[in-house]
Protein backbone atom coordinates (compact mmCIF):
# COMPACT_ATOMS: atom_id res chain seq x y z
CA UNK A 1 0.00 0.00 0.00
CA UNK A 2 1.00 3.63 -0.64
CA UNK A 3 1.91 6.41 1.58
CA UNK A 4 -0.40 9.32 1.48
CA UNK A 5 1.20 13.04 1.87
CA UNK A 6 -1.07 15.44 2.74
CA UNK A 7 -0.68 18.83 0.43
CA UNK A 8 -0.17 21.98 2.07
CA UNK A 9 -1.06 25.09 -0.35
CA UNK A 10 -3.24 28.28 -0.13
CA UNK A 11 -5.33 26.91 -3.54
CA UNK A 12 -2.83 28.82 -5.03
CA UNK A 13 0.14 27.34 -4.96
CA UNK A 14 1.90 24.62 -2.72
CA UNK A 15 3.84 25.27 0.10
CA UNK A 16 7.42 24.42 -0.33
CA UNK A 17 7.25 22.35 2.88
CA UNK A 18 4.76 19.61 0.74
CA UNK A 19 7.87 18.91 -1.07
CA UNK A 20 10.07 18.34 1.67
CA UNK A 21 7.23 15.51 3.11
CA UNK A 22 7.33 14.20 -0.05
CA UNK A 23 11.22 13.28 0.48
CA UNK A 24 10.40 11.69 3.62
CA UNK A 25 7.94 9.76 2.37
CA UNK A 26 9.47 8.39 -0.34
CA UNK A 27 12.26 7.40 2.48
CA UNK A 28 9.35 4.96 3.49
CA UNK A 29 8.36 3.87 0.40
CA UNK A 30 8.73 4.32 -3.18
CA UNK A 31 4.71 4.50 -3.98
CA UNK A 32 3.67 7.92 -2.98
CA UNK A 33 0.14 9.70 -3.25
CA UNK A 34 -0.76 13.07 -2.68
CA UNK A 35 -4.02 14.75 -1.17
CA UNK A 36 -4.78 18.19 -2.45
CA UNK A 37 -7.58 19.38 -0.11
CA UNK A 38 -8.79 22.51 -1.04
CA UNK A 39 -11.47 24.91 -2.84
CA UNK A 40 -10.44 26.70 -6.61
CA UNK A 41 -7.75 24.15 -6.17
CA UNK A 42 -7.29 22.76 -9.40
CA UNK A 43 -3.80 24.29 -10.50
CA UNK A 44 -2.07 22.97 -7.08
CA UNK A 45 -2.82 19.77 -8.14
CA UNK A 46 -1.29 20.04 -11.23
CA UNK A 47 1.60 21.14 -9.73
CA UNK A 48 1.27 18.39 -7.32
CA UNK A 49 0.99 15.75 -10.40
CA UNK A 50 4.30 16.60 -12.10
CA UNK A 51 6.77 16.38 -8.43
CA UNK A 52 8.96 13.38 -8.92
CA UNK A 53 8.19 10.50 -7.17
CA UNK A 54 4.42 11.22 -7.10
CA UNK A 55 2.28 8.65 -8.32
CA UNK A 56 -0.98 9.71 -7.42
CA UNK A 57 -3.09 12.91 -6.82
CA UNK A 58 -5.89 13.17 -4.84
CA UNK A 59 -7.92 15.94 -5.80
CA UNK A 60 -11.03 17.06 -3.51
CA UNK A 61 -12.40 20.74 -4.65
CA UNK A 62 -15.01 21.79 -2.53
CA UNK A 63 -15.89 24.65 -0.65
CA UNK A 64 -15.76 22.58 2.69
CA UNK A 65 -12.16 23.00 2.13
CA UNK A 66 -11.54 26.78 1.23
CA UNK A 67 -9.45 27.21 4.45
CA UNK A 68 -7.58 24.46 6.36
CA UNK A 69 -9.83 23.68 8.69
CA UNK A 70 -8.44 20.79 11.04
CA UNK A 71 -12.17 19.83 12.14
CA UNK A 72 -12.68 19.58 8.26
CA UNK A 73 -9.70 18.06 6.44
CA UNK A 74 -9.43 15.33 9.33
CA UNK A 75 -12.61 13.85 8.55
CA UNK A 76 -11.94 13.57 4.99
CA UNK A 77 -8.24 12.44 5.37
CA UNK A 78 -9.54 9.65 7.74
CA UNK A 79 -12.47 8.43 5.26
CA UNK A 80 -9.74 7.88 2.67
CA UNK A 81 -6.78 6.57 4.84
CA UNK A 82 -7.89 3.51 4.22
CA UNK A 83 -5.78 2.61 1.39
CA UNK A 84 -2.47 3.78 3.12
CA UNK A 85 -0.23 2.40 4.92
CA UNK A 86 1.01 6.14 6.07
CA UNK A 87 0.02 9.45 6.11
CA UNK A 88 2.56 12.45 6.19
CA UNK A 89 2.27 16.19 6.70
CA UNK A 90 5.10 18.92 7.15
CA UNK A 91 5.64 19.40 10.37
CA UNK A 92 4.04 23.28 9.97
CA UNK A 93 1.55 25.16 11.61
CA UNK A 94 -0.87 23.17 9.05
CA UNK A 95 0.37 19.89 9.87
CA UNK A 96 0.39 20.15 13.31
CA UNK A 97 -2.89 21.17 13.31
CA UNK A 98 -4.40 18.73 11.61
CA UNK A 99 -2.63 15.32 11.79
CA UNK A 100 -3.18 14.68 15.84
CA UNK A 101 -6.82 15.37 15.15
CA UNK A 102 -6.74 12.94 12.44
CA UNK A 103 -5.18 10.14 15.39
CA UNK A 104 -7.96 10.54 17.60
CA UNK A 105 -10.53 9.68 14.51
CA UNK A 106 -8.18 6.08 13.09
CA UNK A 107 -7.14 5.42 16.86
CA UNK A 108 -3.38 6.39 15.86
CA UNK A 109 -0.64 7.92 18.37
CA UNK A 110 0.95 10.32 15.73
CA UNK A 111 4.46 11.34 15.35
CA UNK A 112 5.83 14.01 15.38
CA UNK A 113 8.70 16.40 13.89
CA UNK A 114 10.65 13.65 12.83
CA UNK A 115 14.01 14.26 11.15
CA UNK A 116 15.17 11.07 9.85
CA UNK A 117 13.09 8.05 8.79
CA UNK A 118 14.80 4.41 9.80
CA UNK A 119 12.70 2.19 8.79
CA UNK A 120 8.93 2.46 7.60
CA UNK A 121 7.84 2.04 11.57
CA UNK A 122 10.99 3.34 13.28
CA UNK A 123 12.30 7.34 13.25
CA UNK A 124 14.00 10.16 14.79
CA UNK A 125 12.91 13.07 16.52
CA UNK A 126 14.13 15.97 18.66
CA UNK A 127 13.14 16.20 22.01
CA UNK A 128 13.63 18.50 24.82
CA UNK A 129 14.06 21.61 22.11
CA UNK A 130 16.74 19.55 20.22
CA UNK A 131 19.09 18.93 23.32
CA UNK A 132 18.24 15.01 22.78
CA UNK A 133 17.58 13.11 19.91
CA UNK A 134 15.07 10.01 20.05
CA UNK A 135 14.77 7.05 18.24
CA UNK A 136 10.98 6.08 18.75
CA UNK A 137 9.45 2.61 16.79
CA UNK A 138 5.52 2.53 16.48
CA UNK A 139 3.62 -0.69 17.10
CA UNK A 140 0.15 1.37 15.42
CA UNK A 141 -1.27 -0.52 12.00
CA UNK A 142 -1.30 2.81 10.76
CA UNK A 143 1.06 5.76 10.76
CA UNK A 144 0.65 9.10 10.88
CA UNK A 145 4.07 11.26 10.81
CA UNK A 146 4.50 15.20 10.80
CA UNK A 147 8.46 15.75 9.22
CA UNK A 148 10.25 18.41 9.70
CA UNK A 149 10.88 20.06 6.53
CA UNK A 150 14.41 21.26 7.12
CA UNK A 151 15.85 17.58 7.83
CA UNK A 152 14.36 16.49 4.20
CA UNK A 153 15.58 17.79 0.68
CA UNK A 154 12.64 18.89 -1.25
CA UNK A 155 11.73 16.78 -3.68
CA UNK A 156 12.10 18.00 -7.39
CA UNK A 157 9.38 20.04 -8.41
CA UNK A 158 9.46 18.59 -12.15
CA UNK A 159 9.69 15.44 -13.87
CA UNK A 160 6.66 13.65 -12.50
CA UNK A 161 3.88 12.65 -14.55
CA UNK A 162 1.11 11.32 -12.06
CA UNK A 163 -2.59 10.73 -12.65
CA UNK A 164 -5.00 13.51 -10.99
CA UNK A 165 -8.33 11.39 -9.28
CA UNK A 166 -11.17 13.75 -7.79
CA UNK A 167 -12.05 12.06 -4.43
CA UNK A 168 -15.56 12.99 -2.56
CA UNK A 169 -15.71 15.09 0.13
CA UNK A 170 -16.40 14.10 3.71
CA UNK A 171 -19.92 15.27 4.74
CA UNK A 172 -20.60 19.01 5.33
CA UNK A 173 -19.56 20.48 9.09
CA UNK A 174 -21.86 22.84 9.46
CA UNK A 175 -21.69 25.85 11.53
CA UNK A 176 -19.32 24.46 14.83
CA UNK A 177 -16.22 26.32 12.86
CA UNK A 178 -16.50 29.49 11.01
CA UNK A 179 -13.07 30.96 9.67
CA UNK A 180 -13.29 34.70 10.47
CA UNK A 181 -10.45 36.29 8.96
CA UNK A 182 -6.56 35.93 8.34
CA UNK A 183 -3.91 38.19 8.98
CA UNK A 184 -0.68 37.64 6.66
CA UNK A 185 2.33 38.67 7.18
CA UNK A 186 3.07 40.43 3.53
CA UNK A 187 7.05 40.48 2.77
CA UNK A 188 8.55 40.23 -0.57
CA UNK A 189 11.47 38.43 0.94
CA UNK A 190 11.73 34.91 1.07
CA UNK A 191 10.06 32.50 2.96
CA UNK A 192 11.75 32.20 6.24
CA UNK A 193 11.91 28.17 7.29
CA UNK A 194 13.21 27.80 3.26
CA UNK A 195 15.49 31.09 2.42
CA UNK A 196 19.14 30.68 1.45
CA UNK A 197 20.41 33.15 4.19
CA UNK A 198 18.10 34.05 6.98
CA UNK A 199 19.52 37.14 9.12
CA UNK A 200 17.67 37.35 12.83
CA UNK A 201 17.43 40.33 15.66
CA UNK A 202 16.62 39.64 19.36
CA UNK A 203 15.97 42.05 21.80
CA UNK A 204 19.33 43.61 21.31
CA UNK A 205 17.87 45.91 18.45
CA UNK A 206 15.26 47.69 21.34
CA UNK A 207 12.75 48.21 18.49
CA UNK A 208 10.71 48.05 15.67
CA UNK A 209 12.22 51.25 14.13
CA UNK A 210 15.74 49.42 14.71
CA UNK A 211 14.56 46.37 13.07
CA UNK A 212 14.98 48.58 9.84
CA UNK A 213 18.91 47.82 10.24
CA UNK A 214 18.08 43.83 10.15
CA UNK A 215 16.07 44.24 6.88
CA UNK A 216 18.08 47.10 5.32
CA UNK A 217 21.27 43.95 5.46
CA UNK A 218 18.32 41.26 4.57
CA UNK A 219 17.86 43.20 1.26
CA UNK A 220 21.11 42.91 0.69
CA UNK A 221 22.07 39.82 0.76
CA UNK A 222 18.11 38.51 -0.15
CA UNK A 223 17.72 37.12 2.97
CA UNK A 224 14.73 36.34 5.08
CA UNK A 225 14.38 37.95 8.50
CA UNK A 226 13.53 36.25 11.83
CA UNK A 227 13.26 36.82 14.96
CA UNK A 228 13.70 35.77 18.61
CA UNK A 229 10.92 35.36 21.32
CA UNK A 230 11.70 38.79 23.33
CA UNK A 231 11.61 40.51 19.66
CA UNK A 232 8.56 39.30 18.97
CA UNK A 233 7.11 39.50 22.19
CA UNK A 234 8.34 43.27 22.66
CA UNK A 235 6.04 44.04 19.42
CA UNK A 236 9.56 44.37 17.39
CA UNK A 237 8.15 42.03 14.71
CA UNK A 238 5.03 40.24 13.68
CA UNK A 239 4.64 36.54 15.63
CA UNK A 240 5.45 34.69 12.35
CA UNK A 241 9.32 35.95 12.52
CA UNK A 242 9.92 34.06 15.31
CA UNK A 243 12.66 30.98 15.68
CA UNK A 244 12.73 28.34 18.19
CA UNK A 245 11.47 25.30 19.94
CA UNK A 246 7.81 26.85 19.74
CA UNK A 247 8.44 28.87 16.51
CA UNK A 248 10.16 28.42 13.46
CA UNK A 249 12.84 25.61 12.70
CA UNK A 250 14.92 26.63 9.76
CA UNK A 251 18.08 25.59 8.63
CA UNK A 252 19.98 27.73 6.41
CA UNK A 253 23.22 28.02 4.50
CA UNK A 254 23.97 31.53 6.62
CA UNK A 255 21.94 32.43 10.06
CA UNK A 256 22.91 36.05 11.40
CA UNK A 257 21.90 36.20 15.26
CA UNK A 258 21.80 39.56 16.27
CA UNK A 259 21.60 40.58 19.91
CA UNK A 260 20.07 37.63 20.41
CA UNK A 261 21.49 35.81 23.64
CA UNK A 262 20.89 32.04 22.32
CA UNK A 263 18.67 30.58 25.08
CA UNK A 264 18.20 27.00 24.34
CA UNK A 265 14.90 27.38 23.12
CA UNK A 266 16.18 29.39 20.75
CA UNK A 267 18.63 27.48 19.50
CA UNK A 268 16.47 24.99 19.12
CA UNK A 269 15.04 26.89 16.16
CA UNK A 270 18.73 27.19 13.83
CA UNK A 271 21.21 25.00 15.57
CA UNK A 272 21.05 23.20 12.24
CA UNK A 273 21.88 26.16 9.60
CA UNK A 274 25.50 25.50 7.93
CA UNK A 275 27.11 28.43 8.94
CA UNK A 276 26.28 30.41 12.21
CA UNK A 277 27.38 34.27 12.38
CA UNK A 278 26.54 35.96 15.81
CA UNK A 279 26.76 39.61 16.57
CA UNK A 280 26.81 40.10 20.31
CA UNK A 281 28.17 42.84 22.74
CA UNK A 282 28.05 40.35 25.76
CA UNK A 283 31.53 37.59 25.03
CA UNK A 284 29.87 35.21 27.30
CA UNK A 285 26.68 35.12 25.66
CA UNK A 286 25.74 31.28 24.64
CA UNK A 287 24.99 32.16 21.16
CA UNK A 288 28.99 32.04 20.79
CA UNK A 289 29.11 28.79 21.41
CA UNK A 290 27.07 27.22 18.21
CA UNK A 291 28.41 30.14 16.09
CA UNK A 292 31.17 29.37 13.44
CA UNK A 293 31.79 33.20 13.64
CA UNK A 294 31.43 35.48 16.34
CA UNK A 295 31.67 39.03 16.26
CA UNK A 296 31.74 40.61 20.16
CA UNK A 297 30.62 44.23 19.46
CA UNK A 298 27.77 46.47 19.28
CA UNK A 299 25.60 46.03 16.70
CA UNK A 300 24.58 49.41 16.09
CA UNK A 301 28.09 49.94 15.13
CA UNK A 302 28.37 46.20 13.28
CA UNK A 303 25.19 46.27 11.00
CA UNK A 304 25.93 49.67 9.12
CA UNK A 305 29.60 48.65 8.45
CA UNK A 306 27.98 45.29 7.44
CA UNK A 307 25.40 46.97 5.23
CA UNK A 308 28.39 48.97 3.73
CA UNK A 309 30.74 46.43 2.97
CA UNK A 310 28.32 44.21 1.05
CA UNK A 311 27.70 47.44 -1.34
CA UNK B 1 -19.04 28.66 32.04
CA UNK B 2 -16.60 25.77 33.45
CA UNK B 3 -12.92 25.19 32.22
CA UNK B 4 -10.94 21.85 32.65
CA UNK B 5 -7.31 23.19 32.67
CA UNK B 6 -5.00 19.95 31.83
CA UNK B 7 -1.29 20.44 33.12
CA UNK B 8 1.94 18.83 33.00
CA UNK B 9 4.70 18.30 35.45
CA UNK B 10 8.26 18.52 33.29
CA UNK B 11 11.31 19.35 33.47
CA UNK B 12 11.94 23.29 34.22
CA UNK B 13 12.88 25.27 30.99
CA UNK B 14 15.59 26.61 32.09
CA UNK B 15 17.56 23.49 33.51
CA UNK B 16 20.24 22.23 30.74
CA UNK B 17 19.22 18.37 30.30
CA UNK B 18 21.41 15.72 30.12
CA UNK B 19 21.25 12.31 28.13
CA UNK B 20 21.37 9.53 30.16
CA UNK B 21 24.44 7.26 29.07
CA UNK B 22 23.27 4.61 28.59
CA UNK B 23 20.27 6.11 26.09
CA UNK B 24 17.33 5.41 27.96
CA UNK B 25 15.95 9.31 28.12
CA UNK B 26 17.53 12.02 30.13
CA UNK B 27 18.52 12.52 33.42
CA UNK B 28 15.52 13.14 35.75
CA UNK B 29 17.14 12.31 38.99
CA UNK B 30 17.42 15.66 41.67
CA UNK B 31 16.39 17.91 38.23
CA UNK B 32 14.23 20.91 39.31
CA UNK B 33 10.62 20.14 37.92
CA UNK B 34 7.48 22.67 37.27
CA UNK B 35 4.36 23.05 35.24
CA UNK B 36 4.80 23.03 31.79
CA UNK B 37 5.43 26.79 30.92
CA UNK B 38 2.17 26.59 28.09
CA UNK B 39 0.17 25.00 30.51
CA UNK B 40 0.61 28.33 32.81
CA UNK B 41 -0.34 30.23 30.24
CA UNK B 42 -3.67 28.17 29.77
CA UNK B 43 -4.41 28.28 33.66
CA UNK B 44 -3.67 32.02 33.73
CA UNK B 45 -6.24 32.47 30.51
CA UNK B 46 -8.92 30.39 33.01
CA UNK B 47 -8.17 32.49 35.72
CA UNK B 48 -8.47 35.73 33.84
CA UNK B 49 -11.80 34.92 32.30
CA UNK B 50 -13.20 33.99 35.77
CA UNK B 51 -11.90 37.23 37.00
CA UNK B 52 -14.16 38.74 33.75
CA UNK B 53 -16.78 36.75 35.15
CA UNK B 54 -17.02 34.52 32.46
CA UNK B 55 -16.39 31.35 34.14
CA UNK B 56 -17.86 30.00 37.14
CA UNK B 57 -15.34 26.68 38.06
CA UNK B 58 -11.45 25.97 37.22
CA UNK B 59 -10.74 22.48 37.34
CA UNK B 60 -7.13 21.74 37.14
CA UNK B 61 -5.82 17.82 36.16
CA UNK B 62 -2.87 16.35 35.85
CA UNK B 63 -2.16 12.80 35.02
CA UNK B 64 0.88 10.80 36.15
CA UNK B 65 3.01 10.38 39.37
CA UNK B 66 2.21 11.64 43.02
CA UNK B 67 4.53 14.55 42.74
CA UNK B 68 2.40 15.88 39.87
CA UNK B 69 0.35 17.27 42.80
CA UNK B 70 2.62 20.11 42.91
CA UNK B 71 1.62 21.25 39.83
CA UNK B 72 -1.89 20.91 40.67
CA UNK B 73 -1.08 22.85 43.62
CA UNK B 74 0.94 25.77 41.69
CA UNK B 75 -2.50 26.03 39.34
CA UNK B 76 -4.56 26.16 42.69
CA UNK B 77 -2.05 28.82 43.70
CA UNK B 78 -2.60 30.57 40.70
CA UNK B 79 -6.46 30.47 40.82
CA UNK B 80 -7.85 27.87 39.63
CA UNK B 81 -10.91 26.01 42.00
CA UNK B 82 -9.79 22.34 42.32
CA UNK B 83 -7.67 19.97 41.15
CA UNK B 84 -8.00 16.33 39.53
CA UNK B 85 -5.11 13.67 40.03
CA UNK B 86 -5.33 11.20 37.52
CA UNK B 87 -2.44 8.84 39.45
CA UNK B 88 -0.12 6.69 37.35
CA UNK B 89 3.44 5.83 37.31
CA UNK B 90 3.65 5.17 33.48
CA UNK B 91 4.42 7.26 30.85
CA UNK B 92 1.44 8.21 28.62
CA UNK B 93 2.20 9.63 25.30
CA UNK B 94 -0.25 12.22 24.24
CA UNK B 95 -3.24 9.85 22.59
CA UNK B 96 -3.34 8.14 26.32
CA UNK B 97 -3.58 11.08 27.66
CA UNK B 98 -6.33 12.48 25.63
CA UNK B 99 -8.13 9.50 26.46
CA UNK B 100 -7.87 9.87 30.28
CA UNK B 101 -8.84 13.57 29.07
CA UNK B 102 -12.05 12.55 27.46
CA UNK B 103 -12.77 10.46 30.79
CA UNK B 104 -13.00 13.53 32.75
CA UNK B 105 -14.55 15.70 30.11
CA UNK B 106 -17.28 12.87 30.45
CA UNK B 107 -17.51 13.45 34.19
CA UNK B 108 -16.91 16.80 34.52
CA UNK B 109 -19.06 18.57 31.47
CA UNK B 110 -16.54 21.80 30.99
CA UNK B 111 -17.77 23.99 28.40
CA UNK B 112 -14.32 24.82 27.38
CA UNK B 113 -10.84 23.04 27.68
CA UNK B 114 -7.48 25.25 27.78
CA UNK B 115 -3.95 23.72 27.46
CA UNK B 116 -0.70 24.09 26.61
CA UNK B 117 0.08 23.66 22.97
CA UNK B 118 3.13 21.87 23.38
CA UNK B 119 5.07 20.11 26.89
CA UNK B 120 8.41 21.33 26.79
CA UNK B 121 9.48 17.70 27.07
CA UNK B 122 8.62 15.60 24.37
CA UNK B 123 7.71 18.61 22.22
CA UNK B 124 4.83 16.59 21.04
CA UNK B 125 2.10 19.21 20.36
CA UNK B 126 -0.61 16.94 19.79
CA UNK B 127 -2.57 16.62 23.38
CA UNK B 128 -5.47 19.45 22.16
CA UNK B 129 -5.89 18.40 19.02
CA UNK B 130 -6.39 14.66 19.63
CA UNK B 131 -8.63 15.47 22.42
CA UNK B 132 -10.82 17.67 20.17
CA UNK B 133 -10.67 15.22 17.90
CA UNK B 134 -12.06 12.32 20.25
CA UNK B 135 -14.67 14.61 21.62
CA UNK B 136 -15.28 15.71 18.52
CA UNK B 137 -15.49 19.11 19.41
CA UNK B 138 -13.98 22.13 17.44
CA UNK B 139 -10.57 22.85 17.98
CA UNK B 140 -8.45 26.59 18.36
CA UNK B 141 -4.95 25.58 18.39
CA UNK B 142 -1.95 27.73 19.12
CA UNK B 143 -4.24 30.68 20.28
CA UNK B 144 -3.24 33.70 21.09
CA UNK B 145 -6.53 36.02 21.69
CA UNK B 146 -9.68 34.31 23.18
CA UNK B 147 -13.25 36.45 22.43
CA UNK B 148 -16.22 34.84 23.74
CA UNK B 149 -19.88 35.81 22.93
CA UNK B 150 -23.41 34.31 22.30
CA UNK B 151 -21.64 30.67 23.08
CA UNK B 152 -18.85 30.96 20.85
CA UNK B 153 -15.54 31.81 20.78
CA UNK B 154 -13.52 33.69 18.15
CA UNK B 155 -9.89 31.86 18.32
CA UNK B 156 -6.82 34.00 16.84
CA UNK B 157 -4.23 31.18 16.22
CA UNK B 158 -0.73 31.93 15.74
CA UNK B 159 -0.16 30.29 12.03
CA UNK B 160 3.15 29.99 10.70
CA UNK B 161 1.79 32.87 7.82
CA UNK B 162 0.68 35.19 11.18
CA UNK B 163 -2.88 35.02 12.34
CA UNK B 164 -5.48 33.34 11.59
CA UNK B 165 -9.13 34.20 13.33
CA UNK B 166 -11.90 31.02 13.66
CA UNK B 167 -15.25 31.62 15.32
CA UNK B 168 -15.60 28.08 16.99
CA UNK B 169 -19.46 26.64 18.85
CA UNK B 170 -18.76 25.67 22.48
CA UNK B 171 -17.69 23.26 24.01
CA UNK B 172 -14.21 23.64 22.44
CA UNK B 173 -10.72 23.12 22.80
CA UNK B 174 -8.34 25.52 22.75
CA UNK B 175 -4.30 25.24 22.88
CA UNK B 176 -2.70 28.30 24.39
CA UNK B 177 0.44 29.93 22.48
CA UNK B 178 3.13 32.33 24.04
CA UNK B 179 1.77 35.43 23.63
CA UNK B 180 -1.99 34.79 24.73
CA UNK B 181 -1.15 36.36 28.36
CA UNK B 182 2.03 36.48 30.63
CA UNK B 183 1.42 34.39 33.15
CA UNK B 184 1.14 35.58 36.96
CA UNK B 185 3.80 34.85 39.93
CA UNK B 186 2.23 33.18 42.51
CA UNK B 187 1.72 35.46 46.03
CA UNK B 188 3.00 33.42 49.29
CA UNK B 189 -0.80 33.71 50.77
CA UNK B 190 -2.51 32.01 47.69
CA UNK B 191 0.62 28.73 48.09
CA UNK B 192 -1.37 28.64 51.75
CA UNK B 193 -5.06 28.79 49.87
CA UNK B 194 -4.03 26.04 47.64
CA UNK B 195 -3.22 23.74 50.40
CA UNK B 196 -6.81 23.98 51.63
CA UNK B 197 -8.33 23.56 48.14
CA UNK B 198 -9.39 20.19 47.20
CA UNK B 199 -7.70 17.79 45.06
CA UNK B 200 -9.13 14.18 44.06
CA UNK B 201 -7.01 11.40 43.16
CA UNK B 202 -8.23 8.82 40.83
CA UNK B 203 -6.04 6.05 39.93
CA UNK B 204 -5.90 5.57 36.67
CA UNK B 205 -7.17 1.88 36.68
CA UNK B 206 -10.43 2.90 37.86
CA UNK B 207 -11.07 4.52 34.87
CA UNK B 208 -10.80 1.59 32.62
CA UNK B 209 -9.00 3.25 29.70
CA UNK B 210 -6.54 1.37 27.45
CA UNK B 211 -3.19 3.64 27.44
CA UNK B 212 -0.86 1.24 26.40
CA UNK B 213 1.62 2.85 24.48
CA UNK B 214 1.66 2.48 20.66
CA UNK B 215 5.44 4.12 20.29
CA UNK B 216 8.35 2.63 22.15
CA UNK B 217 11.48 4.97 22.20
CA UNK B 218 14.61 2.92 21.49
CA UNK B 219 17.13 4.89 22.28
CA UNK B 220 18.09 8.83 23.47
CA UNK B 221 21.14 9.91 22.03
CA UNK B 222 23.18 13.50 22.15
CA UNK B 223 22.22 15.94 19.47
CA UNK B 224 24.74 16.00 16.93
CA UNK B 225 27.71 18.34 18.02
CA UNK B 226 28.72 21.64 15.91
CA UNK B 227 32.15 21.90 15.42
CA UNK B 228 33.63 25.08 17.09
CA UNK B 229 34.03 27.89 15.19
CA UNK B 230 35.78 31.26 15.79
CA UNK B 231 36.45 34.67 16.98
CA UNK B 232 35.91 37.54 14.11
CA UNK B 233 38.19 41.15 15.46
CA UNK B 234 36.15 43.22 12.87
CA UNK B 235 33.25 43.68 10.49
CA UNK B 236 35.46 43.17 7.37
CA UNK B 237 37.48 39.97 9.07
CA UNK B 238 33.99 38.77 8.95
CA UNK B 239 33.26 39.89 5.73
CA UNK B 240 36.26 38.34 3.86
CA UNK B 241 35.48 34.62 5.95
CA UNK B 242 32.25 34.39 5.12
CA UNK B 243 33.23 35.49 1.36
CA UNK B 244 36.19 33.57 0.75
CA UNK B 245 36.75 30.65 3.18
CA UNK B 246 32.61 29.62 4.01
CA UNK B 247 31.90 31.06 0.63
CA UNK B 248 28.08 31.74 1.64
CA UNK B 249 27.84 35.03 0.40
C1 LIG C 1 8.08 27.73 26.76
C2 LIG C 1 9.09 28.64 26.14
C3 LIG C 1 9.22 28.64 24.78
C4 LIG C 1 10.14 29.48 24.17
N1 LIG C 1 10.26 29.44 22.81
C5 LIG C 1 11.17 30.26 22.22
C6 LIG C 1 11.35 30.25 20.80
O1 LIG C 1 10.70 29.49 20.06
N2 LIG C 1 12.26 31.10 20.27
C7 LIG C 1 13.02 31.97 21.03
O2 LIG C 1 13.83 32.73 20.47
N3 LIG C 1 12.86 31.99 22.36
C8 LIG C 1 11.95 31.18 22.97
N4 LIG C 1 11.79 31.26 24.33
C9 LIG C 1 12.47 32.36 25.07
C10 LIG C 1 13.93 32.12 25.39
O3 LIG C 1 14.02 31.40 26.60
C11 LIG C 1 14.64 33.48 25.56
O4 LIG C 1 14.00 34.22 26.57
C12 LIG C 1 14.68 34.33 24.29
O5 LIG C 1 15.16 33.55 23.21
C13 LIG C 1 15.59 35.52 24.50
O6 LIG C 1 15.57 36.37 23.37
P1 LIG C 1 16.82 37.32 23.09
O7 LIG C 1 18.04 36.50 22.92
O8 LIG C 1 16.44 38.24 21.99
O9 LIG C 1 16.87 38.23 24.40
P2 LIG C 1 17.94 38.27 25.56
O10 LIG C 1 18.17 36.94 26.16
O11 LIG C 1 17.53 39.39 26.44
O12 LIG C 1 19.28 38.65 24.81
C14 LIG C 1 19.53 39.89 24.21
C15 LIG C 1 20.97 39.85 23.75
O13 LIG C 1 21.26 41.03 23.04
C16 LIG C 1 22.57 41.44 23.37
N5 LIG C 1 22.62 42.88 23.12
C17 LIG C 1 21.90 43.88 23.73
N6 LIG C 1 22.21 45.07 23.19
C18 LIG C 1 23.13 44.85 22.23
C19 LIG C 1 23.86 45.70 21.35
N7 LIG C 1 23.66 47.03 21.33
N8 LIG C 1 24.75 45.14 20.50
C20 LIG C 1 24.97 43.79 20.51
N9 LIG C 1 24.31 42.94 21.33
C21 LIG C 1 23.41 43.47 22.18
C22 LIG C 1 22.74 41.09 24.82
O14 LIG C 1 24.12 40.96 25.14
C23 LIG C 1 21.98 39.77 24.90
O15 LIG C 1 22.85 38.68 24.68
C24 LIG C 1 10.91 30.37 24.95
C25 LIG C 1 10.78 30.36 26.34
C26 LIG C 1 9.89 29.51 26.94
C27 LIG C 1 9.77 29.52 28.42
Amino acid sequence: MPVLVIAEHDNQALKPATLNTITAALAIDAEVAVLVAGYGCGGVSQSAAVIAGVDRVLLCDHESYLHPLAENLADLIAAIAGGYTHVLAPASTFGKNVLPRLGALLDVSPISDIVAVQSPDTFVRPIYAGNAMATVKTSDQKILVTARPTAFAAASAEGGAAAVEAVEPAAEPGDRVRFVGQELTRSERPELTSARVVIAGGRGLGSSENFKLIEELADKLGAAVGASRAAVDAGYVPNDYQVGQTGKVVAPELYIAVGISGAIQHLAGMKDSKVIVAINKDEDAPIFQVADYGLVGDLFDALPKLSAALD
Amino acid sequence: MKILVPVKRVIDYNVKVRVRQDGSGVETVNVKMSMNPFDEIAVEEAIRLQEAGRAEEIVAISIGAPQCQETIRTALAMGADRGILVETEQDLEPLGVSKVLRECVDRESPDLVIMGKQAIDDDCNQTAQILAGLLDWPQGAFASTLKFSDGRVDVTREIDGGLETLSLLLPAVISADLRLNEPRYVKLPNIMKAKKKPLDTIPIEELGIDVAPRVSTIKVEEPPARSGGIMVASVEELVDKLKNDAKVI
